[in-house]
């Protein structure tokens, strides 16, 4: 089936349908497919500019869809709206001392956009912080979600309790899918309790190698680290630094403090961060931010391999580097331009693991694989679950890879 | 006998000799079992009312080896059960008169530990336990620990996404598994994930998680392992009422607390389990709870403290911290052999259903009304913090009519999990067991996305095709 040319990317004149109810959108959708027309997917639009450009015939948000439908604190589970503001999510779970434990991460700064950010898109996108390391990823806490498929047909997949294997487990694969296998109406996510305390060891002066070795330790001993980052030299910082993070009640924190101090003794004598405004930064690429004009990539690989990864790259092209997730996740700010998104690809193939091109002008978006190009089998196998979801290719076309 | 199984191929049936001497020829001699003595072991797994003998069984050793075979069977059309330990209590590894066993038990080696990256690299067949065993003389383990876990492989691990006790903390099957090596239908070999967190494109390591071996044979897998805490200790808190139980349950969360295990225990369940373990579990209460919690000694008292402080607000007869190694032991092994000490008394069914916490009081309520109209008994244990529950419905299989009393019963029970807002299963999977009551946990429409999401990749229906979509009303590509 050929759908309908289209002239250009989507703009501001593009249509754009706020679909109130979940009928609504299953409508439009049934619609588009009759017409043979593309829909681009979207929440409150601050994330339009990750992934590969799409030109679709219209615009589908979320962001008509809002409220909370269930918070059982006692439950560890909430469940909204798919165009609820992820912030209005978190007031309501700080209310209770709660939050969401994967740490989703605002690139709002990063991507240079405006607006809301939507709890749906934090499903779309399987946006997970610093804690990830010891919580889990988004996709781990997104237990339950209701959709609209490319057929115009409303789709429930998991549920509201924690354990569940009834069947195949659809969430995973719409934790990341941006937007590209269904429209999102509903996402359950479980919620942890917020801890008394947030304590960060801050270790000056090592350099990759040693500091991804400090923060294997602190990873590899038991005291529960919830967050392992090291930030070279630049970005104002005159000298490194390599954080770990403790959370918990404030003995506990104390103990555990205390305990790393003296294992990892050889690394030097930290100081000691309170609070969370450290982790924002990290969290949200801060460093990367800064640099307008360079293209930004998020590298995920094994933290043994990550500090020869990064030394490869560096080595060929200039650039800023960070890593978070023990030395296991690489935010790296390179040129914009095919030679070093070579570069970056090489090194990834060479190390394992996989690189995403976060921010990128459109054009080279355009050119370039966005997400990690994949083996010619399991390239096959994507593009059937795409398929197997949105048979005629309605949504967000082109999104994550040219093909599906 | 109330499961319906397909009516066998008997084209494949004819054509048996033929499917044997092409197996032959692609496999080592001892890796091909045809003899009816030796396929009867493989008849069925731990729902063992149901057995059916497998048109053939092979063991292979390596992952070329499945991929030959799945080659050659995919050619012929015929079809293939996945099996791990065949320890499913939900009958995913019960096979089918025109199918072949792969089964991966000979592929049981560690292959690699890295204690720096904290992942191990299996072959698929190894057991849960050992791979603990493997990297425990760093202080390490595979969290997941469900209470087969000596006996099953990460293999079937992985194809029914297992919990067990400890994941209120740790998580499930799904939360530790970074990557694997997967045979497709057809015996193309793919790997998904590696050593790294998330994959790039669709999730497909959280798709084929808990998959029942309808998407392909996991050969390898890598995953996360974790230092152990420091130290851990449980302690018996007993109750006038579940309601009291329950209560405390959502207490202790709520005040920020999340212990490594939360389970609960009825008054019968208890019965069974002291006059089996001698753990010392108090027999005048209605519920129990074993609540767990880690770190050093300090931080084990702190803990315990608080949820101490908590529990005395609901009226706890019993309120007890385990003084010692063996007293945690004792604690420990009352409720992991609960379903062991349950079979001393009586057979049983072990059900899986999940509930919202908050509707537990609801729910037991409930379940012994229904038990009770089948004339039955029924056992309670579970994982309280999540609300996955494993009632025991006992009966005499002696009595004829008795076990299907205890199906029907059985059925009830998960519907209500269903219809108070939970899931047919949490952690043992639909197999047979439960796939005829996949239309009352979801509409033709969710079904539908599902099985044209199996069909993706097995678009012939091949793979383990009797098990967890109902029989009738089946979706292509």
């Amino acid at each position: 089936m050929t759908l309908q040319a289209m002239s250009g990317p989507a703009s501001a004149d593009t249509p754009l349908h706020l679909p109130a109810s979940e009928e609504e959108a299953a409508a439009i959708i049934a619609e588009a497919r009759a017409a043979r027309t593309t829909l681009s997917v979207e929440g409150g639009g601050t994330k339009g500019a990750l992934g590969r450009p799409v030109r679709a015939a219209a615009r589908l948000s979320s962001r008509a869809l809002i409220g909370v439908t269930l918070y059982e604190p006692a439950e560890l589970v909430i469940g909204a709206k798919a165009g609820t503001p992820l912030s209005e999510i978190e007031e309501i779970l700080a209310e209770k001392g709660q939050r969401l434990a994967f740490e989703p991460a605002d690139y709002r700064a990063l991507l240079g956009s405006s607006g809301e950010p939507t709890i749906g898109a934090v499903a779309a996108a399987n946006l997970s912080g610093p804690r990830r390391i010891m919580a889990g990823a988004a996709r781990d806490a997104l237990i339950g979600v209701r959709f609209v498929n490319g057929l115009g047909d409303i789709v429930k997949n998991g549920g509201r309790v924690m354990k569940n294997v009834t069947g195949l487990d659809l969430v995973k694969l719409m934790a990341g899918s941006y937007g590209t296998l269904g429209f999102l109406t509903e996402v359950t996510f479980k919620v942890l309790p917020k801890p008394e305390v947030s304590a960060t060891l801050v270790y000056p002066g090592l350099d990759d190698s040693r500091a991804i070795e400090a923060l294997s330790e602190a990873l590899g001993s038991p005291y529960e680290v919830t967050g392992a980052a090291h930030l070279p030299v630049g970005d104002g910082r005159q000298s490194a630094q390599t954080l770990i993070r403790i959370e918990g009640f404030k003995p506990s924190v104390a103990y555990r403090l205390g305990e790393l101090r003296r294992l990892l003794a050889d690394f030097g004598e930290p100081a000691e961060a309170r609070g969370e405004s450290l982790w924002r930064g990290v969290r949200d690429a801060a460093p990367m931010a800064s640099l307008a004009d360079r293209a930004v990539w998020r590298i995920s690989t094994a933290p043994g391999q990550a500090a020869a990864l990064a030394s490869a790259i560096r080595g060929a092209i200039t650039g800023r580097h960070s890593f978070d997730w023990g030395g296991g996740l690489i935010w790296l700010a390179v040129e914009a331009d095919a030679a070093a998104t070579r570069v970056v690809r090489e090194a990834v193939r060479e190390h394992g693991g996989h690189a995403t091109l976060i921010r990128a002008p459109e054009a080279l978006r355009q050119s370039v694989d966005v997400f990690e190009p994949l083996s010619e089998p399991l390239m096959r196998l994507q593009k059937r679950v795409k398929t197997s979801f949105d048979p005629d290719g309605i949504f967000n076309p082109g999104r994550m890879y040219a093909s599906i | 006998m109330s499961i319906a199984f397909p009516q066998p191929d008997q084209s494949i049936l004819a054509r048996r000799d033929a499917i044997l001497a092409g197996l032959a020829a692609i496999l080592p001699e001892d890796a091909l079992i045809t003899s009816e003595d030796e396929r009867r072991v493989f008849d069925t797994d731990a729902l063992t009312a149901y057995r059916r003998m497998p048109l053939a069984v092979v063991l292979p050793r390596t992952t070329e080896e499945v991929s030959a075979v799945m080659r050659f069977l995919h050619g012929e059309g015929v079809n293939i059960i996945a099996r791990g330990a065949g320890t499913s209590l939900a009958g995913g590894a019960i096979p089918q008169e025109d199918a072949v066993v792969i089964g991966v038990a000979r592929l049981n080696q560690m292959l690699e530990a890295n204690f720096a990256d904290r992942t191990a690299r299996v072959q698929a067949g190894i057991t849960n336990l050992a791979i603990s065993q493997a990297v425990s003389h760093a202080g390490f383990f595979y969290a997941p620990d469900p209470s087969s876990q000596l006996a099953c492989t990460i293999a079937g691990n992985i194809a029914m996404n297992s919990g067990g006790a400890h994941c209120l903390k740790y998580g499930v099957t799904t939360n530790n598994l970074l990557g694997v090596t997967m045979v497709l239908v057809d015996g193309e070999v793919v790997e998904i994930g590696g050593a790294h967190l998330d994959s790039p494109g669709y999730d497909l390591l959280g798709l084929i998680t808990g998959s029942e071996g309808q998407l392909g044979i996991v050969t390898e897998a890598t995953v996360r392992i974790l230092r152990a805490a420091e130290g851990a200790r449980p302690a018996l808190i007993g109750f006038d009422s579940a309601e009291a139980a329950g209560a405390c349950v959502a207490a202790i969360i709520a005040a920020g607390i999340l212990p490594v295990a939360l389970e609960y225990m009825d008054k019968p369940a208890i019965h069974v389990c002291e006059a089996f373990a001698k753990a010392g579990y108090p027999l005048d209460v209605e519920a129990m709870l074993i609540v767990e919690v880690e770190g050093s000694e300090e931080e084990i008292a702190d803990a315990l403290a608080r949820i101490v402080a908590i529990a005395e607000d609901f009226s706890p007869r019993t309120l007890r911290v385990a003084q010692s190694e063996a007293e945690a032991a004792a604690i420990w092994k009352g409720r992991k052999s609960a379903f062991g000490a349950t079979g001393r008394v009586a057979d049983y069914i072990c059900m899986d259903g999940t509930i919202p916490t908050g509707q537990l009081p609801f729910v037991l309520r409930r379940i012994d009304e229904i038990v009770k109209s089948y004339d039955l008994r029924v056992a309670n244990v579970f994982h309280a913090g999540d609300g996955n529950l494993h009632p025991l419905v006992m009966f005499d299989s002696a009595k004829p009519g008795d076990m299907e009393k205890a199906e029907h019963a059985g059925e009830d029970i998960l519907r209500l999990c269903v219809e108070v807002g939970g899931c047919l299963t949490g952690e043992h999977g639909v197999g047979i067991e439960k796939r005829d009551l996949m239309t009352h946990q979801y509409a033709p429409a969710d079904l539908a996305q599902q099985m044209r999401v199996r069909a993706a990749f097995d678009p012939g229906w091949l793979l383990n095709p009797a098990k967890v979509f109902p029989l009738e009303g089946r979706v292509a590509a």
